[in-house]
């Protein structure tokens, strides 16, 4: 199949899933599980990463900018604007895309194998809607989430660092933290998590609920999704910074 | 009534059901025998709808089933019940909340008349002490009787099992035969069953459809089956020398020339 198959049932799939649910309280017990599945699920590789990438960060910053004439202060501002414009939102998205992704793929192409999706539609159920829009309405209201999570974890962590490698005092790094600071930054950040937030979701959705074959076929596409997934972040990032900046 | 005509359905070049009709009749156990890869699955899912026809006419009690719209289809599908050959059990749901499942989407009412629901099925499928475990954590033949008691737990109009009793030793076997049986009588529900078995067969083949490489070879009840001329029909159902001995005794017996009692006594 070509890209443009791929992409109108893909298309299809995101029409299919909005309609009335059956159920409300059901439906709603669903949603539950899918946050606690996708934001829970990853609060630890989301703050271990987070914590590394922005000691790691003051420390590469400091150790590029080697001139007397910067302030100090400089590399705390720095950090900040890494952390909250890209790192938080690009490099969480991109570790989220391996974790939960995955999963989504998985567990909809193990549904689909085992007849579990013609079970629940032989019932009446519209197992677009019930199956894919909790996992995507969790995905939008979690990943945000562990994205400001990301971002605070990511400041102090460079804040630790900073005064575990003797570079700069915590004073420092907090009085850097403040100049010129954008709150549009944040805004922002928060729009490419939304957008990640979507393509995590729908992308491994769209590949577990048509997969055919076997288990062999469910690690392909699950494998593939994941792929997939991370190129549209990358392309979706470049996209938003040159629209929205 | 679900009435047939004309069914075809191939993948790639490969034609499975080649022109199938029949009509499947309430209140009886319509069965589709045909020995292994005949089409018999792929000729429910198309009644059903998980697999689209190539052509032929599907009609539910006078309703064309074919030209339905998605929303009516969820309609009707909420009178089917399913049993898979697979038993597609919700693997993240434990035995009892499989069952459940139906009643909590499709019924109002609280928690504990929903549970005595599911355990009166469950007690009727003769499973019980099992509801909180995962299917992981039973054994297929049990997997098969939690998948009968899901899919008639809202008592359906319509129920379709594919073999409910592959798998399962022959008293539970005959067991679930009984209960299919007596819940399409109670609730004159129009039943429709894949199998090999041929204990089924004979015991509930009221109607009995079977296939022979994608078409229709032959149909009766079991009475007829034993009277049958049909080569295909007596190579697949009297395939052992003991089923071919008991089918020949049936015959002389008919025809008058043993008495049974004598068989009896000996
Ligand atoms: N999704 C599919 N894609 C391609 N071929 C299929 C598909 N499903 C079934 N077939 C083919 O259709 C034929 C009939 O299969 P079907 O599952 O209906 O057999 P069956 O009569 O149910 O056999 P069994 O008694 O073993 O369950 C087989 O030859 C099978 O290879
Ligand atoms: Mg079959």
């Amino acid at each position: 199949m070509n890209f443009f198959t791929h992409f109108g049932r893909y298309l299809l799939m995101i029409k299919g899933m909005m309609s009335r649910p059956e159920n409300t309280k059901l439906y709603w017990k669903e949603f539950m599980h899918q946050c606690s599945e996708i934001g829970v699920g990853s609060l630890g590789i989301v703050s271990i990463i987070s914590i590394f990438m922005g000691a790691v960060s003051t420390v590469q910053t400091a150790y590029q900018l080697v001139s007397p004439l910067i302030p100090l202060t400089t590399i705390a501002q720095i950090v900040r604007d890494t952390v909250i414009l890209e790192f938080a939102p690009t490099l969480v998205c991109i570790v989220l895309a391996g974790v939960v992704g995955s999963k989504i793929a998985s567990e909809l192409g193990n549904m689909r194998v085992s007849e579990q999706i013609d079970a629940l539609e032989i019932m009446g159920i519209n197992t677009k809607t019930y199956l894919i829009m909790p996992k995507i309405a969790a995905a939008i209201l979690m990943i945000p989430l562990l994205v400001i999570l990301a971002m605070v974890l990511g400041i102090y962590g460079g804040r630790l660092a900073g005064t575990a490698a003797g570079i700069l005092s915590t004073d420092t790094f907090d009085k850097g933290l403040m100049d010129n600071f954008k709150a549009y930054n944040v805004f922002f950040s928060l729009m490419k998590a939304y957008t990640f937030a979507f393509i995590i979701s729908s992308i491994p959705a769209y590949y577990g609920y048509y997969v055919k074959g076997g288990s062999l076929e469910i690690g392909r596409s699950s494998t593939s999704s994941v792929v997939v997934s991370c190129v549209m972040i990358l392309l979706a990032d470049y996209v938003l910074a040159a629209l929205l900046l | 009534m679900i009435e047939f005509k004309d069914i075809k359905k191939s993948f790639g070049p490969k034609l499975v059901l080649d022109g199938v009709s029949h009509v499947m009749e309430t209140g009886k156990a319509n069965l589709i025998i045909g020995s292994s890869g005949s089409g018999k699955t792929v000729l429910q899912k198309c009644l059903v709808g998980l697999l689209e026809p190539d052509e032929g006419s599907i009609s539910y009690d006078g309703m064309n089933f074919i030209d339905m719209t998605q929303e009516h289809r969820k309609e009707l599908r909420q009178q089917i019940g399913m049993l898979f050959q697979g038993s597609a059990l919700f693997d993240s749901m434990t035995v009892e909340d499989n069952v459940k499942f139906p009643l909590d989407m499709f019924t109002k009412g609280n928690n504990s008349t929903k549970l005595k629901r599911v355990n009166e099925v469950l007690a009727r499928v003769n499973l019980e002490g099992v509801n909180k475990k995962y299917p992981s954590e039973i054994s297929g033949g049990m997997k098969k009787r939690v998948g009968i008691a899901r899919a008639i737990v809202l008592t359906p109009k319509y129920l379709f099992c594919d073999e409910p009793n592959s798998g399962l030793d022959p008293q539970t076997s005959m067991l679930i035969d009984k209960l299919i049986y007596e819940i399409t009588r109670e609730f004159n529900m129009t039943t429709i069953i894949n199998t090999h078995d041929m204990n089924s067969v004979m015991e509930i083949g009221d109607n009995i459809l079977y296939m022979k490489d994608g078409r229709k070879e032959w149909t009766g009840n079991s009475k007829d089956i034993i009277f049958s001329k049909n080569i295909a029909l007596n190579e697949f159902i009297f395939a052992s020398e003991f089923l071919q001995d008991a089918k020949n005794m049936r015959m002389l017996e008919a025809e008058g020339k043993i008495d049974p009692n004598d068989i009896a006594h000996q």
